[in-house]
């Protein structure tokens, strides 16, 4: 079976790619112009996909701190995986927001011009160093494997080779050095990780004039979140690129990861209970109008169908009811993962579909100058496109890379 | 009627008062604009003028006039409301911009720096007022098989000229009133005010005691929207 989906997930990667090419080509040539985002709501799916894409990275790091931090036995063997997911998901999200500014070209300003008043601000620093520090742990985690195979034949070995950049030693301690330097990295992954996806949340928290947005539990739900999809991602990953697949110890791991992605699911539903119906009974006029365009608005499904449905429900019967079978497992994951966008659109655009003083809806008229909201052809097929390349590097890197392989350091 | 012709014209008044102000070093000014709701008949013509001077694309509007229905018919009113930016003495726009792009002069108007903005639209989140539009570079003739020469008129924003044929900044930014700074600077009022045919606006230096802004927003019957956010807008209306 695993076969069979990794067959399937080849060709949605490509499919998406050359497909979603066409929206790259749209964002380059005609711009914002092509977008429905605009100047009432001006954030739309490709922010929603930056945050969702960033707490699948948060989410399937924080998993691998618990083989190189809490050196959970169990887990040993998915680290390099929950790394190499975590870079791949991190790329995509820096693309998307990226080519989301108005003027991209602009982005270094980011860099030398930084206010730190601004929690935007703080994210490129916090996402540099993430960026450094997955680099850097994912080679140390991979150190001894790529030595191993850096006498493969072909471009592997070839690969492997330049990538160990002469460290040959395998030895018994100079892997034991690697596995205490890995655990110091891990240690220092944690607090970023929660630094930079608690600060996407808190960028949004902030936001006084907003209020759908400004709470203290935002942030919270937004690390929940990305634990809840970033964990389910990695159950995915596992369950069908993991290694040894077939063997009774993958399923045993398999097995354990839905468990826990079980756990910090429910978790995340009673978040969401805790805001919404907070929120509902106070019935303050502009959270409540974004709560109910969630709820009864136009996309009502995104939330009761894609959401709660097949996000939710399904996946929790099937981790309750068949949490034994790999292929559940695994389903769930996916199921959990994917439909995770939903979320995150229903956290950026209630908010930002609400009239802020009565009147301007009909006061004035133009492109942007409008309260409903649905991503065009370009935001659709760029999204897809950036997941796509990023699914490609996955599938590739996974190709290339001993991230399966069996010298685990940890 | 001697007395009526000594009485000097409000324009006249509030020009004065300008060019008073533009005596004093910059942070001793304090722009305030006061909107006589009782007087604004919806025309908005102040809304046009202010693209007409800032050569606003489509999408991109400085003052929509608001429009909302006060009663249920057939005892129905309206009121017309229009909203330029507050120019907030606590903006929040102005911390969330990540690159310094925007921020309060001495003079109290929030400015946006077109060529420091990378387009990332957080301080439209931001605003409580929405007063913040994004320039994606739209243009009306869009459709149409001749370009025309209006569209590609030079826009003095910020006292430089802006090039719309370069199809650089200020396309790509976020953008929003300034209370014509430009014109300020030049000693003439904002386009919006001098337009109103009712007078409903009134524009001026508060610090300045003397200058009919200061004395209408000492009346009782002023408000200013959502003081609640404590943004202190320095747009005050008369109600
Ligand atoms: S009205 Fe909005 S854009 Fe203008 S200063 Fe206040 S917060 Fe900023
Ligand atoms: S859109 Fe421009 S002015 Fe607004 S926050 Fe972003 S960089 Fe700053």
């Amino acid at each position: 079976m695993s076969k069979t989906v990794q067959r399937i997930v080849w060709v949605a990667a490509i499919v998406g790619f050359v497909v979603g090419l066409y929206g790259l080509w749209l964002r380059v040539s005609v711009g914002h112009q092509a977008a429905n985002y605009g100047s009432y709501v001006p954030w739309g799916l490709w922010v929603a996909g930056y945050i969702y894409c960033i707490g699948l990275s948060a989410g399937a790091f924080l998993m691998s701190t618990l083989v190189y931090v809490f050196r959970i036995e169990r887990l040993k063997s998915i680290g390099k995986l929950s790394l190499f997911t975590a870079l791949v998901s991190l790329f995509a999200a820096l693309f998307m927001i990226w080519l989301d500014l108005g003027h991209p070209e602009r982005a270094y300003k980011l860099v030398l011009n930084t206010n730190f008043r601004s929690i935007m601000g703080w994210m490129i620093w916090l996402y540099a160093a993430y960026f450094i520090l997955l680099l850097v742990e994912l080679w140390f985690a991979m150190r001894a494997d790529l030595v191993a195979c850096s006498d493969d034949a072909g471009l592997r070995g070839k690969l492997c080779r330049f990538l160990s950049f002469g460290k040959t030693d395998t030895s018994e301690a100079a892997r034991t050095a690697d596995a205490n330097i890995l655990r110091v990295l891990g240690a220092i992954g944690v607090p970023l990780a929660v630094a930079f996806h608690g600060g996407v949340g808190a960028l949004f928290g902030v936001v006084g004039a907003r209020p759908y947005w400004n709470s203290g539990l935002t942030p919270i739900m937004f690390l929940v979140g990305a634990l809840a999809s970033g964990g389910a991602l990695l159950t995915f990953v596992v369950a069908f690129w993991g290694p040894k697949v077939g063997s009774e110890e993958h399923r045993k791991v398999v097995v354990f990861l839905g468990q826990i992605v079980l756990g910090l699911l429910l978790f995340d539903l009673l978040l969401e209970w805790a805001e919404y119906s907070i929120s509902l009974y106070s019935a303050v006029p502009a959270e409540a109008e974004s709560l109910r365009l969630v709820l009864f608005g136009d996309y009502w499904w995104v939330f009761w169908i894609v959401h709660l449905l097949i996000g939710a429900v399904v996946p929790i019967l099937l981790l309750v009811f068949r949490g034994r079978s790999v292929g559940a497992v695994g389903l769930a994951g996916a199921l959990i993962a994917i439909t995770f966008l939903s979320v995150r659109l229903n956290i950026v655009l209630p908010a930002l579909a609400v009239e802020e003083l009565e009147g301007l809806r009909t006061a004035f008229t133009g492109p942007g100058l409008t309260f409903a909201y649905s991503p065009s052809l370009m935001e659709w097929l760029f999204f897809i496109w950036t997941i796509s390349l990023a699914g490609l590097g996955f599938l590739i890197g996974y190709k290339l890379l001993p991230i399966v392989r069996t010298k685990e350091v940890a | 009627m001697p007395d009526l012709l000594e009485k000097q014209n409000v324009f006249v008044q509030m020009q004065e008062d300008i060019k008073r102000a533009l005596q004093k070093p910059v942070d001793e000014r304090r722009w305030v604009m006061v909107i006589d709701l009782r007087k604004c008949v919806g025309c908005s013509a102040c809304t046009i003028s202010c693209v007409a001077e800032n050569k606003l694309p489509p999408g991109v509007v400085y003052r929509p006039v608001l429009e909302s229905e006060i009663g249920t018919y057939p005892n129905v009113t309206r009121r017309f409301m229009p909203r330029p930016c507050m120019q907030c003495d606590e903006p929040p726009c102005v911390p969330v911009c990540p690159v310094h792009a925007t921020w309060k002069r001495p003079d109290g108007i929030v400015a946006i720096d077109y060529e420091q903005c990378i387009g990332c639209r957080y301080c439209i989140t931001a605003c409580p007022y929405s007063a913040r539009t994004f320039d994606t570079g739209h243009t009306y003739d869009e459709g149409t098989p001749e370009q025309m020469v209006y569209e590609l008129l030079t826009n003095f924003e910020y006292g430089q000229g802006w090039d719309r044929e370069s199809e650089g900044s200020p396309i790509g930014n976020v953008r929003k009133c300034h209370f014509c700074l430009h014109r300020l600077e030049e000693g003439e009022l904002p386009a919006c005010v001098t337009t109103c045919m009712g007078v409903a606006n009134y524009f001026g230096d508060a610090n300045d005691p003397d200058s009919i802004v200061a004395k209408l927003i000492s009346r009782p019957n002023v408000i200013r929207l959502k003081e609640e956010m404590g943004t202190e807008p320095k747009v005050y209306y008369l109600v």
